[in-house]
């Protein structure tokens, strides 16, 4: 569903007017990111675990269906369902490790 | 244009903090119990916190005229080591009574182990045992869903918990409404990288409107903005919103949920008292 509780008091095209230039700039923030890492020469920044998972969300940007941030939200996201036995680590790395759930 | 910071941990925060905060309208914070960066090594070394948190913190922010309040726990960061659990939930109801303790708080899990649940549950029993107020803090980044499911799974066990006096914070896009929809109220915490950006938590107030929903910076001793709640203000007048939506998210709404706490009001320190009970009646601040 894509209404809204509340309207967007800017509709359309004044949305794009005001929120273009600083999504642009994230959208080559990417790209540089992306480049970054292949001019490290390094495979293993392809087979990261948060790598495949970025891949993943960029692939539902260009998807063209509602709501985008709630899928990629859940990509990043632990999908399993039971508790840890112990901790692990105190940080959260940002996206889910299935290798290191296996153990 | 005045509002309450929800969620500050003002003891990582500098008095020019508080003095930024004051400058930009900021009328009274509560502060969450938290992890420290490093693990305490005692019980001893809590009942430390909580007067800091109780005596020192409310009169360095008298100070700036901003009223402070406070939720005790032993943070979920720590909820792992059960002993020391025990002992530090142990020490906490002989602090309830004092005037600045609203309840308990930010109590949750981590990284979502057995421990930490056991730790929850037993904070969750310590608030019913004293009607206390809640106070939830959810998992970071891909904890996040996983651990909301089963905080909010595991307080609809208690007949006895009202969910309209519990808040569960640093709702996200993937767990508001698994929130709002059992009747909880819930925060939207303003961080510049991790969280919700302004634009994004405007976005979750456009799609899910106001009711129960509150905003805070949560800004503690890591990445954080002390002002985020007034950017929160300009950014949601950039986007169009009116003086009056903006009013309800930034200060009635807060009011809604902390007036249940009968030690709550907006009066300065030295008036004397009188609560804000309910949002219908929103008090205004003394000048
Ligand atoms: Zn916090």
């Amino acid at each position: 569903m894509t209404q809204s509780a509340i309207p967007s008091p800017k509709k359309g095209r004044q949305l794009i007017d005001e929120y273009f230039i600083e999504t642009r700039h994230r959208v080559i923030e990417i790209a540089a990111y992306l480049d970054r890492l292949d001019r490290s020469g390094d495979p293993a920044t392809t087979s990261d675990f948060r790598s495949g998972a970025l891949r993943e969300a960029l692939a539902v940007l260009c998807d063209g269906s509602y709501p985008r941030v709630d899928r990629i939200q859940m990509i990043f996201s632990d999908p399993t369902t039971e508790p840890r036995a112990e901790l692990d680590q105190k940080a959260a790395k940002g996206a889910f490790d299935p290798e290191q759930e296996k153990g | 244009m005045e509002y309450i910071d929800m969620h500050a941990h003002m003891v990582s925060r500098t008095t020019d903090d508080y003095h930024q905060m004051a400058l930009t309208g900021c009328v009274a914070v509560t502060e969450p119990a938290f992890w420290a960066g490093f693990d305490r090594g005692s019980a001893d070394a809590f009942e430390d916190y909580f007067r800091q948190l109780t005596e020192f913190e409310p009169n360095r922010a008298a100070q700036h005229g901003i009223r402070h309040y406070t939720w005790l726990c032993l943070n979920p960061k720590e909820g792992e080591n059960r002993e020391l659990a025990k002992e530090v939930i142990e020490r906490i109801p002989k602090f309830l009574d004092r005037p600045t303790v609203l309840g308990i708080g930010e109590i949750g899990v981590n990284r979502v182990t057995r421990n930490e649940i056991a730790t929850f549950h037993d904070h969750v029993q310590l608030a019913i045992e004293h009607n206390q107020l809640i106070h939830i803090h959810t998992p970071h980044l891909e904890d996040k869903y996983k651990g909301t499911r089963l905080i909010v799974d595991a307080l609809l066990q208690y007949p006895e918990i009202d969910p309209q006096r519990v808040m569960v914070d640093h709702a996200e896009e993937h767990t508001i409404e698994m929130i709002l929809e059992n009747g909880f109220w819930t925060g939207l915490t303003l961080y510049p990288q991790t969280k919700v950006t302004a634009e994004r938590a405007i976005d979750l107030l456009e799609r899910y409107g106001l009711d129960r929903i509150c905003a805070a910076s949560a800004c503690d001793w890591g990445h954080s903005v002390p002002t985020a709640v007034p950017e929160l203000i300009l950014a949601l007048r950039r986007r169009g919103h009116t003086n009056e939506l903006i009013r309800r998210v930034v200060y009635e709404n807060p009011i809604g949920f902390l007036g249940q706490s009968p030690k709550f009001d907006l009066l300065p320190r030295s008036a004397p008292g009188r609560s804000a009970r309910s949002s219908e009646a929103p008090v205004e601040v003394g000048v």
